[in-house]
């Protein structure tokens, strides 16, 4: 609520506000450095795709950001409300479990897997955080389910459960579920990775009218002709680092970083 | 051919049935709290539960039924005595043979319930959870919508066979005098001096209510299978 007042203006995006900035994030498992010092900063609107080797970082970065893993160090805020501070026990060690599930719920996460409830229908699925986390009236949810279903396409399979649903319909129907929580961003972690080849692009055409629609994303993906064209900003991260970052053009055009334009090079798109 | 003991037989079954769904009641919650001790508690809470389901699991019933039944009202009575004031110096507890009998009983297949719900809850895959965390749910929100449900599946046969098991032990709970389908049966063979044909209509009423409880868990089973296509 103090935070109300740190909502930053980038001045070099016009009046775009800044949704999401992460300050020198660090995550070890153990003895291993997985996150070396990663800074970034997301506009409203934005759609940022990550992109990286397997190896890289760019999952437990993005599953750091809604302290799915906690960060070791580091500073994580969210339309100026802290997320994770390593210098405030209120965030790290003696976290404020209810402050980092309201977080959560207003960066909703996409997975590779789906992980769409299986016990519950679509509707259900969808309506189920609205109503138990944030507390709205059912009748409003229920609306609201039915308009996010409608625009991934698949309203007319409400009453199927996931299992009944392709790959393809079950990651709409996940993208309705984070669309659900009118989110400040969604988080994307690898979601064309465990769909067949012909379901990807059903997927990543609901993820381009998003992006066109402006809200905002963090992707990480592999999908390289969704990146150079979809997205506002790219950045490549290598051995917990960010490598190389800039508009698609920059780049996937002129890559700075040797390691980015090998990566883009062995990357057929 | 039943010389007169037909309704107290049917008033032990429904005695019987009492006494199960209330045992069984009472072992589902104590399997779910030893479930949570064992999987998200702390050092102390994990080793008690882990003592309850060896201690519990290692003597046999009708030990537990007589100790408890007979011996705890003893104990706190010499307590009482011992270390109370002079004026409770005549003090006497008794149990009441029907809560001593689900409170054992309860207290006995809570411990195999521990275990049922402890393997159930690891069978949930982790992404189920993770969605739910991730989207903002915790503690009571987070069980109650995902950790629950999906546990289920998993935890229905196991359930089923302890429901199965817990009934035919209501039989050891004659031992402490009650009323009870197996109690009603000696009762009207030694009046009758017919054991046969009354252990015989105990044996076909029990089988009866397993018959009819298969029938009912299996309805349980389609309900907690909903949405996944493997069936256990």
């Amino acid at each position: 609520m103090q935070a109300q007042s740190q909502v930053a203006f980038d001045p070099s995006q016009g009046t775009a506000e800044t949704v999401l900035s992460v300050d020198n994030l660090h995550k070890s498992f153990g003895a291993l450095e997985v996150l070396k010092g990663i800074s970034l900063e997301a506009h409203k609107g934005d759609v940022i795709s990550i992109l990286g080797s397997s190896g890289s970082g760019k999952s437990t970065f993005l599953r750091c950001l809604n302290l799915l893993e906690t960060p070791s160090t580091g500073d994580i805020r969210l339309k100026g409300e802290p997320v994770f501070s390593s210098k405030d026990p209120k965030f790290s060690t003696k976290r404020d479990r209810g402050l980092t599930a309201r977080q959560r719920s207003r960066m909703p996460m996409v997975f590779q897997g789906f992980n769409l409830w299986s016990h519950m229908t679509i509707l259900q699925n969808v309506m189920a955080a609205p109503s138990k986390v944030l507390n709205r009236p059912a009748h409003e949810v229920e609306e609201l389910a039915m308009s996010v279903l409608e625009r991934v396409g698949i309203a007319n399979k409400r009453d199927m459960y996931p299992s009944q649903l392709s790959g393809g319909q079950q990651q709409r129907a996940a993208i309705a579920r984070a669309l659900a929580m009118k989110p400040t961003l969604i988080l994307f972690d690898e979601p064309t990775s465990a769909l067949d080849p012909e379901l990807v692009g059903e997927v990543l055409r609901v993820m381009r009218k998003l992006a066109e629609e402006h809200v905002t994303m963090l992707v990480v993906t592999h999908e390289m002709n969704f990146a150079r064209d979809v997205s506002t900003k790219v950045v490549f991260l290598h051995q917990g680092l960010v490598e190389e970052e800039g508009t698609p053009d920059e780049v996937f055009g002129s890559p700075k970083s040797q390691r980015c334009r090998e990566f883009l090079s062995t990357t057929s798109y | 051919m039943l010389q007169g003991y037909g309704p107290l037989l049917l008033k032990g079954l429904a005695m019987t049935i009492g006494v199960s769904l209330a045992a069984f009641a009472v072992a589902f919650v104590l399997g779910l709290l030893g479930a949570s001790a064992k999987l998200y508690g702390g050092r102390v809470l994990r080793t008690i539960a882990e003592i309850y389901t060896v201690v519990i699991r290692g003597v046999p019933e009708l030990v537990l039924i007589l100790l408890i039944y007979y011996g705890t009202p003893t104990l706190i009575q010499t307590l009482v005595r011992t270390f109370g004031p002079e004026s409770m110096s005549r003090f006497r507890v008794d149990f009441d043979p029907f809560i001593a009998g689900v409170c054992t009983l309860g207290l006995i297949y809570g411990a195999f319930a521990t275990e049922v719900f402890r393997g159930a809850i690891r069978s949930i895959p982790k992404g189920q959870i993770e969605a739910g965390i991730a989207y903002g749910m915790t503690g009571f929100t987070l069980i109650r919508m995902v950790i629950f449900p999906q546990m289920l599946r998993f935890a229905i046969s196991g359930l089923g066979n302890v429901w199965l098991v817990l009934v035919k032990a209501t039989a050891l709970i004659s031992a402490i005098q009650l009323d009870e389908l197996m109690r009603s049966a000696e009762l009207a063979s030694a009046n009758t001096r017919e054991p046969f044909t009354f252990y015989l209509i105990a044996a076909l009423l029990y089988l009866s209510v397993t018959v009819v409880s298969l029938a009912l868990i299996k309805r349980t089973e389609q309900f907690a299978f909903r949405g996944n296509e493997a069936r256990g």
